[in-house]
């Protein structure tokens, strides 16, 4: 017999319905160790997350979670979640009400002759170059989701590509709100 | 004032109201116990850390009040986190202290370290790391408070050496904002619209079943369902976790669901055309198949916790809340449901068709668990406090047993655990002394935590344990009978050893055997003469007695299987 394949999580077939959650939490030792169990034990599905202080307030920091919806209903999701005592508030952003931005940076080995291909892709994407030596580039994109899965598609043809990405942050689009929870 | 962090740990059970600690000390919990000396709270020293917190929960369990534990760091707390896990299970408050390594060495895999706060994030509440010394009394404050509002549940502090040992200055959180949980909001306004759509749906009904679960207990709500239920006279019917909540001797009372439920409670849900959900949460044990659950019915959902509601079921109506205020909103408005005449018509044609019934004892032995459980109840006196372990017998206890009011019922219900009965029965007597606490135990579930009958002798809390003996694991065995042809694999355990008299003996309890009807009949007389010790009685059961009625796992609950004396071409 041949051995399944690895499952690697959401796969093309999985269909993906996703929903950004703002959750604001205490900034307390454990907390997203919490998060994680959380969606771990109750078999839910993260999809990206973002973690960074909160504005203004040293005490609270921002989860933004997308999650897979189609894993477990949303209602669920958030209930379980709000029980944990240090999560303070969540918020619920549909995707078509959503304006979500993410960061990529890449460093693409190429020499300095070879890169008018690089420099096309960086200009059409809207990129920016952020630091480049003899041998390498490093670009940044700040974009939607989307965007940054069309750079991160167009640098495939090149052979040595170190690419991280955060995760997305999202708000409202003006003249829509957040549900709250 | 100035105060060690483990006088402030002791001074701050004490400003709670604890009067009782189930524990058993370590390295690192070492500086908590020096206070403890000259403080008021009682210490009852345990010989395992299980038993402590199973203690707690029996305590809890009887009193409604939260049971309090203490153990050390690494093994000590490793020990109690089956007692955590179980109380997180059946939302029953706890709060549980562990040592932890100093400060400075965790994370190092300093002796006796271990990370029990992640260990047991799954299985609490919440828990706490405690940084400093200044921070004991609103951690202890907030934990109570955790613990016992809202959806009751284990909290779990955590105390590294070195905090226990540093000085603090005194203080004593007077507020809730003080307790600094700003992500906790426990009560909920009623939401009126949702409480006036159950009323219409209330209204509409014909065939209503109050489907009561543990959460009716928990917030205290017995009154107002024995008045609301009466008004309305719909039938009732308590969960493993409920039973208490209503009266078993009151003819409305249908008595268990779910898979080892009475036929007519297992019935009526199963053609009701409204169910209202009190503090109940759809169990897989009382659902079976879910899709094929009450798949007439509407459902009133009516619980504290809101995730609870379209988990497993989908509800109709959801009303978050405590079930006392919503009861007495439906009453209030006078809610009430058709005439149930023809509903009850059929629902008594159930009950008279299909009691619960054993096979006839012999006089020689061996004894039927049943009949057993019903001669102690018949010698015991109102308000008997009766404990279980898991198993058949528990299920047993749980139906021949008459359940009149609440904290009668000690129970392992959502985790199960083996072993629960014993510790439980022992928190339980601390917490009610003034009641009889018989724990009906199985010789597989005694195995596991009898060493704690040492405790209750030596702290002498006097409680009766029945061991009701069929030599097997026997809910085990029942399945691999019924469902795996009679393979019988690893289920047997011998009624003689270990010889269960000489073991209680040498316990310091007094040890009774009873093989045939007289002498059960005997040693019941006999343990209810004996009140200053524990006493254990080994009642040797007929290793093939099966619970009945039974829904397969995962089978409709329609498919409900009676007792072979009812099935039909028996008689
Ligand atoms: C800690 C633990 N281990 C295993 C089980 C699985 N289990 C459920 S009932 C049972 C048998 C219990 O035997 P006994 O105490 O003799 O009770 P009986 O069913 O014979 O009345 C077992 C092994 C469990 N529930 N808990
Ligand atoms: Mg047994």
């Amino acid at each position: 017999m041949t051995p399944p394949e690895p499952y690697l999580g959401i796969t093309d077939h999985t269909p993906v319905r996703l929903h950004i959650l703002s959750v604001l939490v205490e900034n307390k030792a454990g907390v997203l160790a919490r998060i994680a169990g959380l969606f771990a034990r109750r078999g839910f599905n993260i999809y990206s997350l973002a973690v960074a202080p909160a504005e203004s307030n040293a005490r609270f920091s921002r989860v933004t979670i997308v999650v897979d919806a189609e894993s477990a209903p949303l209602e669920q999701i958030v209930g379980q979640l709000d029980k944990l005592v240090n999560v303070v508030a969540i918020t619920d952003i549909s995707p078509k009400d959503a304006l979500e931005r993410e960061l990529l940076l890449a460093t693409i080995k190429t020499d300095v002759d070879n890169r008018t291909s690089l420099l096309d892709i960086i200009a059409s994407a809207g990129a920016a170059i952020v630091d480049v030596d003899a041998k390498s580039v490093t670009v940044m994109l700040a974009a939607t989701p989307g965007n940054c899965d069309g750079l991160e598609k167009a640098l495939e043809g090149f052979s040595d590509v170190e690419l991280h990405r955060t995760g997305r942050v999202a708000l409202p689009r003006l003249g829509k709100t957040a549900h709250a929870y | 004032m100035q105060l060690s962090g483990a006088q402030a740990l002791i001074k701050s059970l004490e400003q709670q109201g604890v009067e009782t600690i189930f524990g058993l000390p370590g390295g690192a919990i070492l500086p908590v116990y020096d206070p403890l000396i000259d403080s008021t709270i009682r210490h009852i020293l345990v010989r395992h850390e299980q038993g402590a917190g199973h203690m707690a929960e029996g305590y809890a369990l009887a009193t409604g009040r939260p049971g309090v534990a203490m153990v050390t760091s690494g093994p000590g707390a490793t020990n109690i986190v089956t007692p955590i896990g179980n109380a997180h299970m059946d939302s029953t408050p706890l709060v549980v202290v562990t040592g932890q390594v100093a400060s400075a060495a965790i994370g190092t895999d300093a002796f006796q370290e271990c990370d029990i706060t992640g260990i047991t994030m799954g299985i609490t509440k919440h828990n706490f790391l405690v940084k400093s010394a200044q921070e004991i009394p609103r951690a202890v404050a907030a934990a109570f408070h955790l613990a016992t509002t809202g959806r009751p549940g284990p909290v779990l502090i955590d105390v590294p050496k070195d905090i226990t040992q540093s000085m603090m200055d005194w203080w004593y959180p007077s507020t809730v904002e003080e307790y600094d949980l700003p992500g906790y909001r426990p009560e909920v306004a009623l939401d009126e619209q949702a409480v006036e759509r159950a009323i219409a749906l209330i209204n509409a009904s014909e065939r209503p079943v109050l489907y009561v679960g543990g959460g009716t207990l928990k917030s205290r709500a017995s009154k107002e369902l024995l008045a609301f239920a009466e008004r309305t006279k719909m039938p009732v019917v308590t969960t493993l976790m409920a039973r208490g909540a209503f009266p078993d001797s009151h003819e409305q009372h249908l008595g268990m669901p779910g898979m080892h439920g009475m036929y007519s409670a297992v019935t009526a849900i199963q053609k009701c055309d409204l169910l209202i959900s009190l503090g109940a949460r759809f169990d897989d044990r009382v659902t079976g198949k879910i899709p094929a659950f009450a798949p007439h019915a509407k459902v009133i959902h009516v619980d504290i916790d809101r995730a609870e509601f379209n988990k497993v079921r989908f509800a109709d109506v959801a009303v978050q809340s405590n079930v006392a205020p919503v009861l007495r909103a439906w009453d209030g408005a006078s809610a009430t449901p058709h005439n149930l005449d023809v509903w009850w018509k059929e629902i008594r044609s159930w009950q008279e068709q299909y009691p619960l019934v054993y096979d006839e004892p012999a006089t020689d032995g061996p004894l039927r668990p049943q009949h057993v459980i019903e001669a102690i109840g018949a010698k015991a006196e109102p308000g008997t406090i009766v404990s279980a372990g898991v198993g058949q017998h528990q299920m047993w206890a749980s139906q021949f047993w008459k359940f009149e009011e609440p904290g009668t019922w000690i129970n392992s219900g959502g985790a199960g655990t083996m072993g629960f009965g014993v510790p439980a029965a022992i928190g339980a007597k601390v917490g009610r002394p003034d009641r009889t606490v018989w724990c009906i135990d199985g010789d597989g579930c005694f195995q596991m935590t009898a060493q704690e009958l040492v405790t209750a002798r030596a702290e002498g809390i006097p409680i009766k344990v029945a061991i009701l003996n069929n030599a097997y694991l026997g809910m085990v065995r029942q399945w691999q009978e019924m469902f795996y042809d009679e393979r019988y694999s690893e289920v047997y355990l011998s009624a003689d050893l270990p010889d269960y008299v000489k073991w209680a003996e040498a316990m310091g309890c007094v040890g009774l055997r009873a093989t045939n009807l007289a002498e059960m009949r005997e040693v019941i007389d006999v343990a209810n003469s004996i009140n200053d010790v524990p006493v254990v009685i080994d009642f040797r059961t007929d290793s093939s007695e099966k619970v009945f009625p039974m829904v397969a796992a995962g089978a409709s609950n329609d498919d409900i299987q009676v007792h072979p004396l009812q099935q039909k071409g028996s008689r």
